[in-house]
């Protein structure tokens, strides 16, 4: 989201809360939702795909929805409106092709409004037929999540992403030499796509709560966090949306806060340590190990400051719509391990992981006929965590090793605290003391975190190699 | 929410805004911030002026507040005894477009470790800035003063004589107050009026500018890279068509309206200290039509008027003038007619140097 976007956004709440008190917030919430998927979606080079992709999001949410909602909960007349909305509001995108206002609202220019009116009807035809079983089907919730992590891989391995994009070219009578994985750019999908599998999987297990359709769409592209995240959880979500409630000063004031705290973290504090923040660029021009430490730190804070702004300004712009979402970020480089660090950073996706990955695995391990040893466990299900949360970020060789270093960081510590805990005891006790080693503590954590991040920052495993080495005089 | 108070917090807002705003306008923080520089101290100082068109690449960028670059200047570092400073003005082609500090004409001239008579360490200083101005140049020089040069080079060509170049420099245009005290009869009142909201802008880019401009220090420091060196580009165009015109005049009587003012006043600022003109390398194109012009700039009409009336002009007024406007093979031109190779560079600075050693009387 770029300023303007988060400038317009606020200024669309406060006329909602001021003008518009009428309006039902769900109502309000849908249509700028709904809105913001094209707003924000970039520009892509294939012809359509930047109309085509927030449709996809669209279509995929309502889909969703139909596969987890019980069939006896399935009220279709109350759902009409809201998909009679949301096929109004593609069309009407549609419709910019005609009005010259291309780039103001939709990215690029829309396909002819006969190819959009035959994807509607394509959707509203899978939609009734998704929805026609009487009773929730198990191969049909496992189908979306296999689906919804095919799409998330298609989307995060080169490889793939660029063949697709060539097809894509193709299809559309355009050079498929030209492909490229920023071909298939698409707004949000990676937060999109875990929350959906978190409604699916909670289907599955028979947790989740009832929801209408447009809650629900609410939920998964709801605008201030539908670039970045929080990855909400849907029952709190709707929780906050069925409660009444009015923007009262104390609100208001509190989400404001939040904002301005949000947007200068990201606007002055991320963007100024961007311009000098170690990259792939500059990893090889950088003429000393000492510089070399200063330019990884100012990535290490830009990259926090970053995010963390971007959770801030969705939070703040939440608040005002009386939404809270979830923290994401508590003090992470305060933290004295990587335990708590991982529980202090980007905390929804590492709950997500927890719920839906780390829990089910370990207790199927420790659950198994042939005991395994616990170290074991531990280790193979916090570094596979770790490596599939670096896979989240793209499935590259880079973060794959990030993952490792984290997984492998995180075994390590809770073997060392564990054989350190007793020996270290006397020496926390004694005053002053216990200070100086929670400091290093932090001190050494955040320095692990900091080499992790060349990983992270260089797509090219060599080349982070090469300046871990030159980090440390090689 | 309440409306009122909804409205009593923007009207707030916008009067804090608009205090502050105006707080911000009266003080002119930028003013004083410019002579402010972490060059120097926490970075080393830069070996030339900021300029830059593609700053994520070049972690450097283009600047107008000369109080800043100044201050980011390896030039503001305090004299040592055994230096002999040497500034050298001019345009891109002493700033060294396409070249590395150590490619560039001051760079090349600074490793030939040329000692004066008495002992003393010639170090030339990199003051060119790639705008063709004599305005421009003697703006610069009017500043750098306060620096203690033993010597000004002030490397020149046509194109840079008011008139002579259909360009403005943006340096001028920003410093406006300053240019029209240096030269009071060229004063333009139409360039003096400013917008309250042009002010307002103009403030908070020198501002952001400022801030940007510190920050690349880091990447200055850790890279020693001032401009991007992998940019492609075209060389500099060797046919032409059957066209003699200089800027779109053909045989006009050239010498008379030179305007040797800035070239005057410099010299007048430099007061003790001499200034050496050098009439800089152009390319002398072999190809196409090469018997109407030398190169895209000049057509040899014009540029022979201008090398005659230059001579005449430093023989009256007695200046220290060398004329080196060939010494450089065609093939040592880059994308322009006045940007030297690395090898250009290094063939001129001993063309220099050795000018430097006959004219100081040291063997």
């Amino acid at each position: 989201m770029a300023i303007q976007n988060i400038l317009i956004f606020s200024v669309l709440i406060l006329l909602y809360r001021l003008l518009l008190k009428n309006m039902p917030r769900g109502w309000f919430m849908l249509v700028v939702s709904c809105l913001s998927v094209f707003w924000l979606q970039p520009a892509l080079p294939i012809r359509y795909l930047d109309f085509w992709l927030p449709v996809t999001t669209l279509a995929v949410t309502i889909f969703s929805w139909a596969v987890t909602t019980p069939p006896e909960t399935r009220d279709f007349k109350a759902s009409l409106p809201t998909f009679l909305a949301i096929a109004g509001i593609i069309l009407l995108m549609g419709l910019t092709r005609l009005l010259s206002l291309t780039g103001l609202i939709a990215p690029s220019r829309p396909p002819q409004l006969i190819q959009i009116t035959i994807a509607l009807g394509g959707i509203a035809l899978v939609f009734w037929l998704l929805a026609r079983p009487k009773r929730i089907i198990p191969v049909l919730l496992i189908g979306s999540i296999i689906s919804l992590i095919a799409l998330l891989v298609i989307l995060k391995f080169p490889p793939l992403t660029t063949w697709i994009s060539a097809q894509l070219r193709l299809l559309a009578g355009q050079a498929a030499a030209l492909a490229s994985p920023l071909d298939i750019r698409w707004l949000g999908f990676s937060y999109i796509a875990f929350r959906l599998i978190h409604t699916i999987r909670d289907r599955q297990s028979g947790k989740l709560p009832v929801v209408a359709l447009q809650e629900y769409v609410n939920y998964v592209i709801f605008f201030p966090a539908v670039t970045a995240g929080p990855i909400d959880r849907l029952e709190r979500f709707i929780a906050d949306l069925r409660k009444p409630s009015p923007l009262d000063s104390k609100q208001f004031l509190d989400g404001g806060q939040r904002l301005a705290v949000g947007m200068f973290k990201k606007f002055v504090l991320a963007d100024a340590l961007a311009l000098i923040a170690l990259n792939a660029g500059n990893a090889t021009q950088i003429t000393s190990g000492g510089w070399t430490w200063v330019l990884l730190y100012a990535f290490a804070f830009q990259i926090y400051l970053d995010f963390s702004g971007y959770t801030d300004i969705a939070i703040g712009l939440g608040r005002w719509l009386g939404i809270n979402l979830p923290e994401n970020f508590n003090h992470p480089y305060l933290k004295p391990n990587l335990t708590q660090f991982w529980n202090n950073w980007h905390m929804t996706l590492t709950q997500w992981f927890r719920a839906y990955y780390f829990n089910p695995v370990t207790r199927a391990m420790r659950g198994s006929k042939k005991p395994l040893p616990a170290w074991f466990i531990l280790f193979f299900t916090q570094v596979t965590t770790m490596v599939l949360i670096g896979m989240w970020h793209g499935i590259t060789w880079s973060f794959i090793i990030w993952g490792l270093w984290q997984g492998i960081g995180l075994f390590v510590q809770n073997r060392y605290s564990e054989w350190a805990r007793p020996r270290t005891a006397s020496i926390s006790s004694r005053p002053g003391w216990g200070k100086a080693l929670a400091g290093l503590n932090i001190l050494l954590t955040f320095n692990y975190l900091a080499l992790g991040w060349v990983w992270f920052t260089i797509p090219d495993p060599y080349l982070a190699a090469a300046v871990l080495g030159r980090l440390f005089g090689a | 929410m309440d409306a009122k108070f909804l409205q009593a917090v923007i009207i707030r807002a916008f009067i804090l805004l608009a205090v502050l705003a105006a707080i911000i306008l009266a003080i002119d923080p930028t003013r004083g911030l410019g002579k402010v520089s972490l060059y120097n101290h926490l970075f080393p100082g830069r070996e030339r002026f900021p300029y830059g068109e593609n700053p994520q690449r070049s972690y450097n960028m283009t600047m107008n507040d000369l109080d800043a670059m100044f201050a980011s200047h390896a030039v503001a570092q305090d004299k040592t005894d055994d230096e002999f400073r040497v500034f050298v003005f001019g345009d891109s082609s002493v700033w060294g477009t396409l070249l590395g500090n150590d490619e560039t004409l001051t760079g090349q001239l600074n490793q030939q470790g040329i000692e004066t008579c008495d002992g003393k360490k010639v170090v030339f200083y990199n003051l060119g800035y790639p705008t063709i101005s004599l305005q421009k140049d003697a703006l610069l020089l009017n500043r750098t003063l306060a620096y203690q040069p033993d010597l000004i080079l002030w490397p020149l060509t046509l194109e840079a004589f008011s008139g002579m170049n259909p360009a403005t420099s943006p340096l001028l245009d920003i410093n406006r107050e300053e240019v029209n005290r240096l030269f009071p009869s060229a004063k333009n009142e139409d360039q003096e009026k400013m917008s309250f909201l042009d002010r307002v802008q103009a403030q908070r880019r020198g501002l952001a500018d400022w801030f940007r401009y510190q920050i690349y220090g880091v990447l200055w420091a850790a890279t020693g890279i001032d401009q991007d060196l992998s940019q492609s580009w075209e060389p500099a165009q060797r046919d032409f068509e059957p066209d003699s015109t200089f800027n779109g005049r053909d045989q006009f009587d050239l010498a008379a309206e030179l305007d040797f003012t800035p070239l005057s006043t410099g010299i007048d600022l430099a007061g003790n200290t001499p200034v050496w003109l050098v009439n800089e390398p152009i390319l002398v194109s072999r190809g196409e039509n090469n018997q109407l012009r030398y190169n895209f700039f000049y057509p040899r009409w014009a540029y022979d008027a201008f090398r005659e009336a230059m001579q005449a002009k430093a023989e009256s007024e007695g200046w220290t003038y060398f004329d080196l406007w060939d010494v450089i093979p065609e093939g040592e031109f880059t994308n322009s007619a006045i940007h030297l190779t690395a090898a250009g560079e290094k063939l001129l600075s001993y063309r220099i140097a050795e000018k430097m050693q006959t004219t100081l009387g040291c063997q």
